[in-house]
């Protein structure tokens, strides 16, 4: 019978039918941080359980370390030093090949393990964090799990899972100049809902998908979990291939050789049937930018704010009236003459190599505006260091952005660092809720050339205002 | 934490009809402040809970529904779609339990959410968004009086007038949280299995387990 790619990678990593759909899977790779894996290696030790095969656990620190120069251990985050220990304690005791903070190969988690070859095609993986379906991009079935997932994972290379629903989502067409594939994913998430994709895993496909360089299907498979799916994952293909080859962790000769040969074996079949099928037109996308407080809460950076009367239920009625008490937004506000006080470059879904490069040519050349605080911060440290070596870090600086060291930072709030007393921030990362990125913070999510012509304009604006 | 096996569960249902409530709101990255699992319900929904200032002392907000005396002790919860959306983090299924939930009544859940609450002895019960909006105007309505059951024997749903809302959960996961199991102890049941089941995926595609042929 024809199968879908995900069936396929399902089927082929399903140790056990438990029953009723659910399903007891091989997990071929387990990535930890220190917020979730510190505590999931706590727990296992806790308990006297081992670590089953630590050859194929990876940790980093990411997520409450500080981004300033010169950082250590210590976080303006009071206590942050206790996860950073314990992850790296833990990862020791536990044989775990590990990436310290200082470590070149040190960043966001999901961005490492693209960069590393540790995330394949084919492979399952798991990470205490929502975002693993990031490496969707590359053809790898990847999903987040809580911190008892990783405990079981870590534990018995196993998790159980339902087997989720299929969707296909067709892209074809050409994106315009300056729409990106994080103006396809919002947009997408706006049309169907933030619970759009829920019970499905979702395969991108379409000769759009085929045109996206291998970053921007990260970016597009990142925000799959914002679309609430099990994950999104796109078939490899020659530029997947070419990605991985010479990665630290890619196979090398002779399996390198019958690993690529089984990577182009990976797509769903002609005849396979999806549970649901979308098809989306991608040339008339525009620029995309967030209002509310959901990243469904989207529209075009030339839009205005819908009103909650629009809404179809009571409750997604009542989430937009909050969301625009939140936001301090009325219905009708036209989007592009919204004031902003700071702008943030950063984060899984929009801090690799060629989103800095998109961002540093709108900022080439020009100033961020007067009064607006403006960050950049590198996916990981190899990015930074990329980025540096061709310049970028010029570009930024020069414009008024800080320049900082890789990690999650703003893209949420854990109470060290802050946008100082600045309320309205646009940015490239993947949540708008409340609070996010910090108390009463109000998040615009948009595309990394969205947010640099903003950073100038001093209001949200897309970069095509700076072409004109 | 030890998890309290969950059958019949009666009481008032403490309604937040929002949609698309997430983990962020349901317990803030800055509130999990040990590397640990207890604790978390004094901070449970603490952006909207509590006015701001230090942990220890800062006033509650009295509109805020878990403020309101007859849900302060609320064991059931009923929400909007897309309950639980967003980060992973386990810390919000530990919070929800331990503030005193052990059920969630949602349209539908954020699916790591959703496999939390079943790791942490907390009910997720799907039901239409017109019957979860019922049940909340029952509550609004009944001035703390009116009650709901839960049950997860029959899968059965009773709002207070006593029509009952049957639901579905895979018996393996009603099982899992009718006994207090935990989901790690069962899977190492199978590690022979499991074991047998590496060995032949290594010998098919040993790029992926094998070593490298430069030793790294
Ligand atoms: S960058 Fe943001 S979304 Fe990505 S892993 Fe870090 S905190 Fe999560």
């Amino acid at each position: 019978m024809p199968r879908t790619l995900i069936d396929k990678l399902w089927d082929e990593h399903l140790v056990a039918d438990l029953g009723d759909g659910i399903n007891l899977l091989h997990i071929d790779r387990v990535f930890l941080h220190e917020r979730s894996g510190a505590v999931a290696l706590r727990t296992l030790k806790t308990s006297g359980i081992a670590v089953r095969r630590p050859q194929l656990a990876f940790a980093t620190i990411d997520h409450i370390v500080d981004t300033d120069p010169g950082r250590g251990d210590a976080t303006k985050f009071k206590g942050g030093d206790k996860f950073i220990r314990a992850m790296r304690d833990g990862a020791r005791e536990a044989a775990i090949t590990f990436f310290d903070i200082n470590d070149p190969r040190q960043g966001i988690t999901h961005v490492i393990a693209a960069e590393q070859g540790i995330a394949q095609p084919g492979a399952t993986i798991v990470c205490g964090d929502s975002h693993t379906c990031t490496l969707g991009g590359l053809g790898a079935l990847a999903w987040g799990v809580g911190s008892s997932g990783i405990e079981q994972a870590l534990a018995t290379q196993t998790v159980e899972e339902c087997r989720p629903r299929t969707m296909r989502i067709r892209c074809d067409g050409r994106l315009a100049e300056g729409v990106f594939a994080k103006d396809l994913v919002l947009s997408l998430i706006g049309k169907y809902g933030a619970s759009g994709g829920a019970g499905y895993a979702i395969e991108f496909f379409g000769s759009a998908i085929s045109a996206l360089p291998v970053e921007a299907r990260m970016t597009l498979c990142n925000m799959a979990i914002e679309f609430a799916a099990f994950t999104g994952i796109i078939a490899p293909d020659v530029m997947t291939i070419e990605y991985l080859r010479g990665r630290p962790h890619a196979p090398t000769g002779e399996l390198w050789d019958r690993a690529v040969a089984h990577w182009k074996t990976l797509r769903s079949d002609d005849a396979a049937v999806f549970d649901r099928d979308v098809q989306i037109d991608v040339s008339t996308l525009s620029p995309q930018v967030t209002w509310g407080t959901s990243p469904q809460h989207v529209v075009g950076v030339e839009g205005v704010v819908p009103d909650p009367r629009s809404a179809t239920e009571p409750p997604q009625a009542r989430a937009m009236e909050g969301a625009l008490q939140y936001m301090d937004l009325r219905p009708g506000d036209r989007l592009n003459s919204i004031p902003i006080d700071a702008a943030f470059i950063g984060s899984c879904t929009n801090a690799r190599l060629s989103d800095l490069r998109e961002a540093a040519r709108v900022l080439q050349g020009r100033k961020v505006a007067a009064g607006i605080k403006a960050l950049c911060v590198p996916g990981s440290t190899s990015v930074k260091q990329a980025a540096e070596a061709e310049g970028l870090d010029r570009i930024f600086k020069d414009a008024g952005f800080e320049w900082r060291e890789s990690g999650c930072s703003l893209c949420f709030y854990v109470g060290g660092d802050s946008f100082g007393g600045a309320r309205r921030v646009i940015s490239t990362t993947n949540r708008n809720f409340e609070g996010r990125q910090g108390p009463g913070v109000r998040t615009h999510l948009a595309s990394p050339a969205t947010v640099a012509a903003s950073a100038t304009l001093g209001r949200i604006a897309s970069a095509r205002e700076l072409s004109r | 934490m030890s998890i309290e096996p969950i059958t019949i569960v009666r009481g008032l249902a403490a309604p937040l009809m929002r949609a698309n409530i997430d983990t962020d709101a349901i317990i803030p990255s800055r509130e999990m402040t040990t590397v640990g699992k207890a604790g978390l319900g004094r901070r449970l929904f603490a952006n909207w809970r509590f006015k701001d200032g230090p942990v220890e002392s800062r006033a509650e907000r009295s509109e805020f529904v878990l403020n309101r005396v007859p849900y302060r002790n609320a064991r059931i919860l009923l929400a909007g779609e897309n309950f639980g959306c967003g980060s992973s983090r386990e810390g919000a299924a530990w919070a929800l339990y331990d503030f005193g939930f052990r059920v969630v009544i949602a349209p539908s859940f954020g699916a790591i959410f959703r496999a939390n609450c079943i790791r942490n002895g907390l009910l997720p019960v799907v039901l239409d968004v017109a019957i979860v909006e019922d049940i909340a105007r029952q509550m609004d309505a009944g001035n703390g009086e009116c009650t709901i059951d839960v049950d997860l024997q029959k899968c059965l749903v009773t709002d207070a007038s006593g029509i009952g809302h049957p639901f579905t959960l895979p018996p393996m996961q009603r099982e899992m949280l009718i006994e207090g199991l935990d989901s790690i102890e069962l899977a190492m049941r199978r590690v022979g299995d499991i074991d047998a089941f590496h060995d032949a995926l290594a010998e098919r595609r040993p790029w992926l387990f094998g070593v490298r042929e430069d030793g790294a």
